[in-house]
């Protein structure tokens, strides 16, 4: 047992897994029998989890809107309580009371169930996460796979939610998530497969023990993973730098624009679980999880894993506030033509690497820096040589917009002169 | 383990949940919603996976066949025009009954001749994947590699096939 000042006593929220270790053991002394033990054991851990989701689908509106506002020179939701802090809850009250209309030509099942599936697999997610030592309601062997086939199961439901409205609009928007998927997923893979390589492990619990042993955070290592993975999950999240599926200026809102009131308020909340969960993976596989450092020792660790689920979110609330959307050609052809070139080539840089590291014995007090400078110089070079080579060129002095294409439109006929 | 009630119950929801939504693949009219009821067909057959602690195969099967499958057939259907995206009668009806039946016939077949040895002892099975893992860079290295290979190709012989040469000599591609 390492040197920490966080007790067994079941009082001591500091460990929660004080706490249901306790519950369990006086249902073990009472005499229950074994699947009572399994059954509260998981009713607790989903209480805790949907606990937090709660708490986070109601705090995160708030957070998002205020800090996109200070970002974009505006103040945000600031009226209602302190700094605006109940705007949420008006919100939560405002969308429950709405009546929920459903086109007449909707498909009724195929409607209702989709935002229900888009929302569960963005919880689930955060079950197979370890939220502090003890603290993993499902200790998977095959996590990150396990959080990969969620993933792909939310896109599903945003089509089933396009495709039921029986609307132009949201038929384009759960095309274009069907398109963002199939590009998206690759690269997504590739780069936890990166990551996956190098702890030699698919647990999420493994990964971190992995980090807390080498003493270092895995991003360190393996830069150009996080960078993909990042740009691949605000993709299939999307989000604004990537929210081309429901483009309020072009498409009205895509697969959500017949949606209203509670079910509509789903969608919303699903998409900040979502961003949330991502958050979590990132945290955990690249940013150590509950551990940093010596601090776990103070601080309990779910604590520190929810700073850090905080400190990633804000990176998604930041290239939200500040990234203006892409064409869905420029996002198809970014996944295809760089992330998944670059995932590969990281594939290849960490298989030869974990060889060097397992034949030859070295010491991965040796190898990890040298490890560390080398990704990190490959992650800068090979984005700084598709910026040159591939991106658009770089004009001083542009003399149009560098983003734009000028196309010829065809004149149109000189309008016939009124009839007097 | 595989006696356990609670295992026998999973078993027993998940296959008739399974077989019913299978079922419903057939018989529902629109093709969509048969692409749904196979989806969760899908998810039943990985339940029945996770029962029989294939853990890593389960997580696979929700990954490949509900995550990606699906969208692809989705895409599939989406991508054909409207007037055969009905769960119709067609001339394969008959052939296709035959098909199934020779498929049915076969799983009944395999099923029965095997000898399978039931082991009572064990209770879990460790680490699935990395078993699997070891097996597909070991004894069956060449199987997978054929199978890699094969999937290429299929890939590229679906872009040969469908590529339009006009269309990329206007684009200058």
């Amino acid at each position: 047992m390492r040197a920490t000042i966080i007790t067994d006593n079941w009082w001591d929220i500091r460990d929660l897994s004080n706490l249901s270790g306790a519950i369990l053991d006086v249902l073990d002394d009472a005499g229950a029998p074994d699947w009572t033990l399994y059954v509260v054991s998981a009713l607790l851990g989903a209480a805790g989890i949907v606990a937090f989701i709660g708490a986070v689908a109601i705090i995160n509106i708030w957070v998002e809107r205020r800090v996109v506002g200070r970002m974009q020179s505006r103040l945000g939701p600031n009226r209602l309580g302190p700094f605006g802090l109940l705007q949420p809850v008006a919100d939560a009250i405002k969308l429950m009371q709405k009546e929920v209309l459903q086109p007449r030509t909707a498909d009724g099942l195929v409607f209702s169930v989709a935002p229900i599936a888009f929302t569960v697999p963005g919880i689930v997610v955060l079950a197979v996460l370890p939220w502090g030592r003890n603290m993993t309601l499902a200790n998977l062997d095959v996590g990150i796979v396990f959080i990969l086939a969620l993933s792909s199961l939310g896109a599903l439901a945003v089509f089933i939610g396009g495709y039921g409205s029986n609307n132009k609009y949201a038929l384009f928007g759960a095309m274009r998530v069907i398109a963002m998927l199939i590009s998206y997923e690759i690269p997504i893979v590739l780069a936890l497969l990166g990551v996956v390589l190098f702890a030699g492990t698919m647990n999420p619990v493994d990964m971190v023990l992995f980090q807390e042993n080498y003493w270092m955070f895995l991003v360190l290592v393996q830069p150009l993973p996080l960078l993909i993975y990042f740009i691949s999950a605000s993709a299939e999240l999307n989000r604004t730098p990537a929210d081309i599926a429901e483009a309020e200026s072009e498409i009205a809102g895509g697969y959500h624009v017949e949606y209203s009131g509670m079910k509509f308020g789903l969608f919303y909340a699903a998409e900040l679980i979502n961003c949330v969960a991502v958050s979590a993976i990132i945290a955990t596989v690249f940013l150590g999880g509950w551990w940093m450092y010596k601090l776990d020792e103070i601080v309990p660790g779910w604590m520190i894993f929810i700073g850090k689920i905080y400190a990633v979110y804000f990176l998604f609330v930041w290239t939200r506030g500040t990234l203006p959307r892409f064409r869905i050609d420029q996002l198809l052809s970014f996944a295809w033509k760089w992330m998944t070139p670059m995932a590969l080539v990281n594939i290849m840089l960490v298989a030869a690497e974990i060889l060097i590291w397992k034949e030859t014995g070295w010491s991965a007090g040796l190898l990890f820096p040298i490890y560390i400078v080398v990704n990190g110089a490959l992650t800068a070079g090979l984005i700084v040589a598709w910026v040159r080579f591939m991106g658009p060129k770089f004009t001083r002095f542009p003399d149009r917009p560098r983003f734009y294409t000028t196309i010829d439109v065809p004149s149109l006929p000189a309008p016939a002169p009124p009839a007097a | 383990m595989i006696d356990d009630t609670g295992i026998a119950v999973a078993f027993w929801v998940i296959a008739v949940t399974t077989v019913v939504c299978a079922l419903m693949v057939t018989a529902v009219r629109n093709l969509i919603h048969a692409v749904l009821f196979l989806t969760l067909t899908f998810v039943g057959v990985s339940g029945i996976y996770i029962v029989l602690s294939a853990d890593f195969v389960a997580v696979a099967q929700v990954l490949i066949y509900a995550g990606a499958v699906a969208v692809l057939l989705t895409f599939a259907i989406m991508l054909t025009p409207g007037a055969d995206r009905l769960n119709s009668e067609t001339a394969f009806q008959g052939p296709a009954a035959v098909l199934a039946g020779l498929v049915l016939a076969v799983i009944v077949f395999v099923t029965y001749d095997t000898d399978w040895q039931i082991d009572e002892g064990r209770v879990s099975f460790a680490a699935t994947a990395t078993a699997l893992g070891r097996a597909f860079l070991g004894p069956y290295v060449v199987p997978f590699e054929v199978a890699s290979v094969l999937l290429v190709t299929a890939m590229v012989g679906a872009i040969l096939l469908t590529r339009d040469e006009e269309e990329e000599e206007g684009t200058g591609a």
